[in-house]
């Protein structure tokens, strides 16, 4: 019997494998298609304190091997997160759940954190600070060290919950953001976020997208998240989380080797809904194939020697 | 929703751009109005189809071609095997009209209303049918809805086939004024045929869609009841719901 548990910064996962924000809602409507209580966690829609109907339409752009999206952090807000989506995830899901929270100042983020930090059901923050689809916030607050450093201090002081900050790829350096983060109380990172991109139509000449950019993600993004997950493990002594283009057992075992200890899974929830159901089931017989016991001894694996 | 393989067992131009896919295999049989979304070898995003016809084990479908994706489904063969999701959108109610409703269609959205003519007949009902069409070579499904025995109108803007104009025109020489209208098409038709009728009605929504099922919030709209996704709340909306 292989190993596929492990500890993300003191929260103990059953398996590696993580819906990532934004790709499957508040969770409880996947519940229908399969028990997901076979999840590692789930992490939530992205929320901000007042609720979004997000980007006008159109907010998608398909890609070669991927898809833009301009939605736009469309959420009801955090209160009604707490009082309606939790207790309905609560009927299907017995696990703690990684709370996404977003916003566009420093005291948002932290009146949004001290309430998700209330909740019991939240075993993880994942302050996102790097969506590319609102202006004035979002991944402003990602591209300059010192402000990620700000609002991480912000929200650590507010927060006892395992706090993990997510990244934007869009950027310089990567490792100096993350440090920042690390220097600020974070108790790991997420990486990473879109890339920016965006798609014309050749027919109308116009840009795919209403906002005309969104945020580039699927299995074309895998060799840019991995190789970042690189320099941030090789940097910054916290736990990560890996994610961009993951779509396989494989693509799960690549992202622990270079560093990761959970694994988002994003567009690949988009196009096929049993996407993690069938990473997570397929996860035993490919680390058999590949000779690994436990999932936790291979976290950085590639960097020894 | 259900995900299912499915094979191709005819793949067919019905009319200028428009082709008809028959698929044969385990499937949620659909509602009237609800949709398929089909991955095509090749391409990332799946391609949301509505369903024309659906029997126990077979589907017809009726797509535009309106870009790669679709051209590319047009070139599948008899015996291709596709992977789809199924049985996915809310559907036409049929249990909120009278014994005469409306159908109105245009262009592509002219195919979800045969399943919805079918399943009304089986109901007891029997519905008025408007197609608007651009144009005489455009023109699908009319005869299909006339072998079932309904009054069926149909209108091209150019006046090649049947009444010169939109469908609002043939709407308003129907013998009696609609008191119930289910109606599909392109978005300036369907604001059109809102203005046009003012009773009571459902209108099947179209939107660019990333995932289809709900997850994504790619398609979603502003209504009377706050944001609703086209794929998952929808794709049919209550008239009384829309911000028109």
């Amino acid at each position: 019997m292989v190993n596929t548990s492990v500890d993300l910064a003191g929260l103990r996962l059953d398996n590696p494998v993580i819906p990532a924000s934004g790709t499957f809602g508040f969770g409880y409507e996947f519940a229908e298609l399969y028990d997901i209580n076979i999840l590692g966690s789930i992490s939530l829609k992205g929320t901000t304190l007042a609720p979004r109907f997000g980007n006008p339409t159109p907010r998608i752009a398909e890609c070669t091997a991927g898809l833009i999206n301009s939605v736009g952090l469309q959420n009801p807000g955090i209160d009604a997160v707490l009082s309606e989506e939790l207790p309905r995830l609560a009927k299907v899901f017995r696990k703690p759940a990684i709370a996404n929270i977003s916003g566009f100042a420093i005291d948002e983020y932290v009146t949004c954190v001290e309430k998700a930090d209330k909740a019991e059901q939240i075993g993880l923050i994942e302050l996102n600070i790097s969506c590319p689809n609102v202006h004035n916030g979002g991944m402003s607050f990602g591209t300059e060290a010192k402000s990620a450093y700000e609002v991480t201090k912000a929200v650590r002081a507010v927060t006892k919950k395992p706090l993990f900050v997510k990244l934007t790829p869009n950027v310089t350096s990567i490792v100096a953001i993350a440090a920042a983060c690390a220097e600020a109380g974070a108790d790991g990172i997420s990486l990473i976020n879109t890339l920016l991109g965006m798609r014309i139509d050749l027919k109308r000449r116009r840009p795919v997208i209403a906002n005309v950019k969104g945020g580039f993600s699927g299995p074309a993004v895998f060799p840019v998240a991995l190789r970042m997950v690189w320099e941030v493990y090789e940097a910054v002594k916290l736990p990560i989380m890996g994610m961009g283009g993951v779509s396989s057992a494989a693509d799960v075992i690549e992202m622990l080797l270079a560093g990761a200890t959970a694994v988002q899974v994003g567009a690949a929830n988009l196009v096929d809904p049993f996407a993690c159901k069938k990473i997570i089931e397929s996860l035993p017989a490919e680390m058999e194939k590949l000779g690994i016991e436990s999932l936790e001894e291979i976290i950085g694996g590639a960097h020894n020697g | 929703m259900k995900q299912c393989k499915m094979r191709v067992t005819e793949n067919v131009p019905l009319a200028k751009n428009t082709w008809r896919l028959r698929l044969e295999g385990p499937c949620a049989v659909s509602r009237p109005g609800q949709f398929v979304n089909i991955s095509i070898p090749g391409f990332y995003l799946r391609r949301p189809i509505s369903v024309c016809d659906a029997e126990r084990e077979r589907l017809t479908l009726v797509y535009k071609l309106v870009g790669g994706g679709t051209e590319a489904m047009s070139r599948l063969r008899a015996g291709e095997e596709l992977d789809l999701l199924t049985g996915l959108g809310n559907g036409f109610d049929l249990t909120k009209c009278g014994e005469r409703p409306v159908l109105v269609g245009g262009g592509a959205g002219v195919a979800p209303l045969y399943l919805l003519a079918k399943e009304l007949l089986r109901a007891g009902k029997k519905p008025a049918v408007c197609l608007g069409f651009n144009e005489s070579a455009e023109i699908f499904l009319a005869e299909d809805f006339h072998a079932l025995g309904l009054e069926v109108l149909v209108t091209t803007v150019d006046g090649s086939s049947g009444l010169k104009g939109f469908v609002t025109e043939a709407l308003s020489r129907l013998a009696d004024a609609p008191d119930y209208l289910f109606c599909c098409g392109p978005l300036p038709m369907m604001k059109a045929v809102y203005g046009a009728a003012d009773c009571p009605g459902q209108f099947s929504l179209e939107e660019r869609m990333g995932c289809g099922f709900g997850a994504c919030m790619g398609c979603s709209i502003e209504t009377k009841s706050g944001a609703r996704r086209v794929c998952k709340d929808g794709p049919v909306f209550e008239r009384g719901e829309l911000l028109w």
